[in-house]
């Protein structure tokens, strides 16, 4: 009977239950096994299919390991310096008000250097979506101390464990947001797991929607994993993850409109 | 909007220049000798005359990355500073140059280095016409010498910047940006409607997408990617070179300087005439590219060249190459915003060229 059980004989029509987004391209993803990207790149391109709206919008990348994004979605794309994100998509929204415009940046990229950009376009309440991946570390240059790094955490840059005497406290950046009149919707989430990532997909799906109202910035926060980075399995990385960013970093909403 | 005269700054010229050229977005920042440009801007409500998107930025940083955004949309897009915030865009405009978006920036240039002074100053030359940034390029450098060419270079820098997807630097300084003049605006021109065809506009299902980026990782296409570039450059030499001459006819000595030092050479050059020493004026309107073969032509004809800039000495060098040894060619200027005068100039030029 095993030898029934190939790819040919079960993918068939009547047998499919999933299918790639056609907003990704098929370009294989450099991303590491296990690592959180994917499946965020992946509920990003299915919201963008589901909502028929991939001639209307325009991402922009960061610097970090999702810097090659622009190689996996099917959509219009400009990469930016590090850190720079937000003032881009400031601009194209204001060029473009007709289309949707998202940035997606790392923790490195949004929360050290663009620091200034992030808070300063969710004060003006720019009408764009910033997906913000926080995994705690900088992944693409090698696994060194990010500005989200958990206290005691081990880097590359804090082969000690962080010590918040000598290197500062972990920055919670979608807090501060928050608390900013120009943002309308803000929430922190993860893709860890098929519930996880559900919740994710629709908070993307409101944030455009929300888009459309011109009410301000929606900020979605994903928690995620650096097996890579944190030396682990995936499998270790995603309990890590749980047991030790979820406490610090809760899930959940952090600001929801009201009229919604 | 018709053709219309007007008693204008500087600053306030190249900002109502740019509406009617039919700028779509201007991001800047705060900074003497150059904040009027914004504060023209906004009070002109150009949203309500064009639909022209005017934003004030948290940082130069962050504006020149909204040039980048917009830019890269197609649009034509303007932003404008003073020398230390032209530095703090230096990271955008590599990363402009890199991808190949054509944009427009204005350095009404001041004493340096670091703060520096207020004054006007020409001390920016070599971030100018070098790169400024990290790695290979070269930007469209225009230099105006009046309110009139404040104005005029705005659609210039905009048509050179599309038709070599590069970015246009107009290089002024606080004296062309601070000081009154006449000057001819022209009529209104419409923005225009569509993208070129490499803009990011939304991918629409009978295009690939199109992809603004200054980055790939295999070295080989990015040595490809570099003499593209190099490439590009070679031809604005060929093709971009402005100048202008002024009394070189018969002159056997020449001066040689750009902007505010072009002004006050051409008082020098009537002093000395008066003096019977037969001096003439070549000023470069493009600094990049820049007319070494004209200069070059030059050294043929007269015995001496002397570059006149508000700075260290930084054009001369390029006259130098020019020249190649053929005729002495020494630097005169003042730095650290003080304006060189007309008597200076004529005595630099005794004693460095005429008599040395």
């Amino acid at each position: 009977m095993a030898e029934n059980i190939s790819p040919k004989t079960i993918i068939k029509p009547e047998n499919l239950v999933h299918k790639r987004s056609s907003v990704l391209t098929d370009n294989t993803m450099h991303y590491c096994p296990g690592c959180g990207h994917g499946t965020a790149h992946n509920v990003l391109a299915e919201v963008i299919e589901e909502m028929d709206i991939q001639q209307d919008t325009i991402g922009v990348t960061p610097v970090g390991c999702s810097v090659l994004m622009y190689n996996y979605m099917n959509l219009d794309m400009q990469e930016a310096a590090h850190g720079r994100a937000p003032a881009l998509a400031t601009a194209i929204k204001r060029l473009l008000p007709e289309k949707y415009v998202f940035t997606y940046q790392g923790d490195g990229d949004l929360a050290a250097i663009g620091t200034a950009e992030t808070i300063h376009s969710c004060n003006r309440g720019e009408n764009i979506l910033i997906i913000f991946i926080n995994n705690g570390i900088y992944g693409m240059t090698g696994g060194q101390m990010a500005p989200t790094t958990l206290e005691g955490m081990k880097s590359s840059t804090s082969p000690y464990g962080r010590d918040k005497q000598m290197m500062g406290n972990p920055l919670k950046m979608t807090d501060i947001v928050a608390t900013l009149p120009g943002t309308y919707y803000v929430t922190r989430q993860s893709v860890h797991k098929p519930a996880n990532v559900r919740k994710t997909k629709k908070a993307i799906r409101k944030a455009f929607e929300y888009q459309k109202l011109n009410k301000g910035t929606c900020f979605i926060e994903i928690v995620s994993n650096c097996p890579s980075g944190w030396k682990m399995t995936p499998v270790e990385s995603n309990k890590w993850m749980e047991e030790n960013m979820f406490p610090f970093y809760p899930l959940g909403d952090f600001k929801v409109p009201e009229d919604k | 909007m018709e053709k219309e005269l007007r008693l204008m700054k500087g600053n306030e010229a190249i900002a109502e220049a740019a509406i009617r050229a039919g700028t779509d977005g201007y991001f800047g920042y705060p900074i003497t000798p150059q904040s009027e440009v914004l504060e023209y801007l906004m009070a002109e409500k150009p949203h309500e005359r064009t639909g022209m998107v005017v934003l004030q930025a948290e940082s130069e940083v962050a504006a020149i990355n909204m040039v980048y955004g917009g830019a890269g949309c197609g649009k034509k897009i303007m932003t404008s500073s003073s020398s230390p915030g032209i530095s703090l865009k230096q990271e955008g405009i590599t990363y402009i140059a890199g991808a190949e978006l054509p944009c427009l920036i204005l350095n009404v240039v001041r004493g340096g280095p670091g703060l520096g002074t207020i004054q006007p100053a020409q001390s920016d030359y070599f971030q100018a016409t070098k790169g400024g940034g990290h790695g290979d390029y070269h930007l469209i450098v225009l230099a105006p010498s009046s309110v009139q060419e404040m104005a005029d270079f705005v659609e210039l820098a905009y048509d050179l910047a599309f038709k070599y997807r590069n970015p246009a630097m107009i290089l002024s300084d606080g004296a062309i940006g601070q000081m009154m003049e006449k000057v001819w605006l022209k009529p209104q021109k419409e923005r225009s409607k569509e993208a070129p065809a490499w803009a990011t506009t939304g991918k629409t299902p009978d295009r690939e997408r199109n992809i603004i980026t200054s980055l790939d990782l295999d070295s080989n296409k990015q040595e490809q990617f570099n003499i593209k570039l190099q490439d590009k450059y070679r031809e604005m030499k060929e093709k971009e070179v402005r100048y202008e001459e002024f009394q070189c006819d018969d002159a056997e000595y020449l001066l040689v300087a750009y902007g505010t030092s072009a002004r006050v050479c051409q008082k020098a050059i009537q002093l000395a005439r008066e003096e019977g020493i037969k001096a003439g004026l070549l000023r470069p309107i493009t600094l990049f590219p820049f007319p070494t073969k004209e200069i070059r032509r030059m050294a043929d004809q007269v015995k001496g060249m002397l570059s006149v800039e508000m700075s260290a000495g930084q054009m001369v060098e390029d006259v130098r190459l020019a020249v190649n040894g053929k005729v002495p060619v020494e630097h005169f200027g003042r730095m650290g915003g003080i304006v060189t005068n007309a008597e200076e100039v004529v005595e630099s030029l005794k004693t460095k060229i005429i008599g040395g």
